[in-house]
């Protein structure tokens, strides 16, 4: 079990003609991800990496039976492409393009949120279930199947606390790629749901960042629905106010948002937190042998 | 991207939203002359500058208010003597303040009530949202601290727009008198669409004045726009002001990398924005001072690396060097060879921490190891930290 992709999940690449779309696109494929095909407007016919490309999502999905895709769309047709996914009935849209403006966003997701898909993303490295199947950036070789939910706004930070893990013999279940802009189309809450009802999800770990807070609306829901273990760590303690830091949601705007009020909600959810970036993957192990102690006694 | 109140008023009344006439000066006989061209008996002459609280803030040495009122055109020209030049500091500048380089001379009006008003994308609602309260001309961050109540929200479709009776209920809750409504629904559904149509990332107007006439009219306006949406605004992109910005970041902008400068000395080189953080963080944690934010993103090809190498190399400060790469679209590959080329072409005067992992490592390892370029080696975060502190305090 895992959450949102496994080895049946048939992927198409949206932009797979682009640099970057084939360069992901073979990694999928050497990492054993079921790549079906991929959509580029005015290129159907060709084929990139040995996939065939179509000019529709439409197309694709009916030639291929495809349920997910990858989108590595320019971001001034981004949002055009995840409408695109989401109308031809794409039951998974993960979305790694950067740069999207955030009013293309603001009319995707009411979209998304009546249609029967889920995005992922934007500005995300995607989504993995280790061994079975990877949409996305992240390199492979650092995950490890196992019980672990791992959830980020970053990419890289991801990858590093994922590496910890793995380092520790704790492998995933499933990890997701948030993304880091101010609007995305899943919140931790949506993948914190997901995580608890998997059965073969022990224990969580959870990646957040300064501005917005979306990590004191987790805390509030770990408290109220989740039983299973729970540790974070929060990047951006030494940020200095009304700065955006690289993310276009990482900014502290009138004195909301910062790291400090984030790790206060997600500690007294009862949240192990790490306080160094080095830390992640021993604050999960910590969280899972607290809440086995706490079952001893 | 951020502009100055009068470029703000001038795409406001190009959009219908009312705004008070107004010019800008550059020297105190401009500001003396606007006076005289604009005909009313009071001006206020503001400093612009990319930072608020400017009524409040005080020109380091002489004490000048950031805006006063000018009652003859002497008056504009003595205000904007002691404006132009100056370095004003306001609770946004922080101690170093900003050199003033123009004023804005704006006609003055009949003050009923002021009121506050912004709208705003709300990430938890996943739409822009106008937000407005009675307690207008105040720091509105103190309001939402302490009578989160008197803040009014209406969220509103980008395309639809903020429907009419949104902006009537608005004005009922702000006990605008009835005949004022009218004028209310203009004003609030104008600013809504200037909003979406303008790409705006926040767009405040504080205080929001409703006239002696039972008008409404934005005395101020701070106005910020979505980077990722420049691309389709040139006119936008062209009011920028890059003396008001940080020359190293106008230069990391320029390389298409994303750069924030701090008061440190380790200079940080990292591969996207969380753990570009979270290494400042680690740095801050093992009791250095970072210099710098820096990622250098996904997709970077060597030149932009190379320029990032000599971002960080021209901060003084810098005392010592972390480059934390954990390769996912970025291949240490790539890093690698920047590294050996800048090396090479820049030259490094400080020492050089680096920890790769991630795409492409064992091959980038080998590039670093073969080139015989000078650098400390670390393995894990907290290694890499400790090394590039004590690096840091030796070069000292």
């Amino acid at each position: 079990m895992s959450i949102l992709v496994d080895r049946d999940t048939r992927v198409i690449c949206q932009g797979i003609t682009g640099k970057v779309g084939e360069f992901h696109t073979r990694g999928c494929l050497d990492y054993g991800t079921r790549m079906v095909g991929g959509v580029t407007p005015g290129k159907g016919g060709e084929t990139v990496a040995g996939l065939p490309v179509f000019n529709t999502v439409a197309e694709a999905r009916d030639a291929t039976g495809a349920n997910a895709t990858m989108i590595f769309v320019p971001p001034a047709f981004a949002a055009d492409a995840i409408l695109e996914a989401v109308g031809a009935g794409i039951e998974l849209v993960v979305a790694i393009t950067e740069g999207i403006p955030v009013i293309d966003m603001a009319r995707v997701l009411p979209v998304v949120r009546d249609s029967g898909s889920r995005l992922i993303g934007p500005n995300c490295p995607g989504v993995i279930t280790p061994a079975e199947c990877k949409i996305g950036i992240m390199p492979g070789y650092i995950h490890a199947p196992g019980h672990v939910g791992v959830m980020s706004r970053s990419g890289t930070l991801t990858y590093e606390a994922v590496w910890q893990l793995t380092q520790l013999g704790r492998g995933q279940s499933s990890c997701v790629g948030l993304g880091g802009d101010p609007l995305v189309g899943s919140s931790f809450i949506d993948i914190l749901a997901l995580f608890e009802a998997d059965p073969d999800t022990h224990a969580i770990l959870m990646m957040g960042e300064i501005g917005g807070s979306a990590e004191e609306e987790a805390a509030d829901y770990v408290r109220q629905h989740v039983t299973k273990p729970v540790a974070a760590f929060i990047a951006g303690r030494t940020a200095p106010p009304g700065k955006r830091m690289g993310h276009a949601g990482a900014i502290i705007s009138g004195g909301k948002g910062t790291a400090a009020a984030k790790l206060t909600a997600l500690a007294d959810a009862g949240i192990e937190i790490a306080e160094s970036p080095a830390d992640m993957g021993a604050a999960l192990v910590r969280a899972i042998e607290r809440r086995a102690s706490a079952r001893g006694r | 991207m951020k502009i100055h109140e009068y470029q703000a008023k001038d795409l406001l009344r190009a959009a219908g939203v009312p705004v008070l006439a107004g010019r800008v000066a550059r020297t105190a006989d401009e500001a003396a002359a606007a006076f005289t061209a604009l005909g009313t008996p009071l001006c206020a002459v503001k400093a612009q500058i990319h930072a608020g609280g400017r009524g409040k803030g005080q020109v380091k040495g002489s004490g000048q208010r950031g805006v006063e009122l000018a009652r003859s055109a002497d008056d504009a020209r003595r205000i904007a003597a002691a404006l132009l030049g100056g370095t004003l500091v306001t609770i946004q500048t922080g101690p170093a303040g900003q050199l003033v380089r123009q004023v804005f001379v704006e006609s003055g009006c009949a003050i009923q009530r002021e009121l506050y008003c912004a709208v705003l994308v709300d990430r938890r609602v996943g739409s822009p949202v106008l937000i407005a309260s009675t307690a207008g001309g105040v720091n509105i961050e103190e309001v939402a601290e302490r009578t989160p109540d008197l803040i009014l929200s209406e969220p509103f479709d980008p395309d639809r727009g903020l429907a009419g009776w949104q902006a009537r209920l608005l004005a009922s809750k702000l006990d605008l008198p009835t005949a004022s409504w009218r004028h209310a629904e203009s004003f609030f559904r104008r600013l809504c669409a200037a909003f979406v149509d303008l790409d705006a990332s926040l767009l405040e107007i504080n205080p929001l004045v409703l006239t002696g006439e039972g008008t409404l009219v934005a005395l101020d306006a701070k106005m910020t726009f979505d980077d990722n949406a420049l691309f389709r605004h040139k006119e936008i992109a062209a009011l920028r002001d890059e003396a008001e910005e940080e020359p190293a970041e106008i230069r990391a902008a320029a390389a298409g990398l994303s750069y924030v400068k701090l008061d440190g000395t380790i200079g940080c080189l990292v591969n996207g924005a969380g753990l570009a953080m979270s290494t400042m963080d680690l740095v801050k944690l093992h009791g250095g001072e970072p210099a710098n934010f820096l990622d250098v993103g996904g997709g970077a090809d060597v030149g932009q690396v190379t320029e990032a190498f000599r971002i960080i190399l021209s901060d003084p400060n810098v005392k010592a060097i972390l480059v934390n790469i954990f390769g996912g679209i970025m291949r240490c590959t790539t890093i690698a060879t920047a590294l050996v080329e800048a090396s090479k072409t820049v030259g490094f005067t400080v020492p050089l921490v680096v920890r790769l992992e991630g795409t492409e490592v064992a091959e980038g390892k080998r590039i670093l190891a073969e080139s015989g370029t000078a650098i400390i080696t670390a393995d894990g975060l907290t290694d890499a930290a400790k090394k590039v502190v004590a690096a840091a305090r030796s070069a000292v």
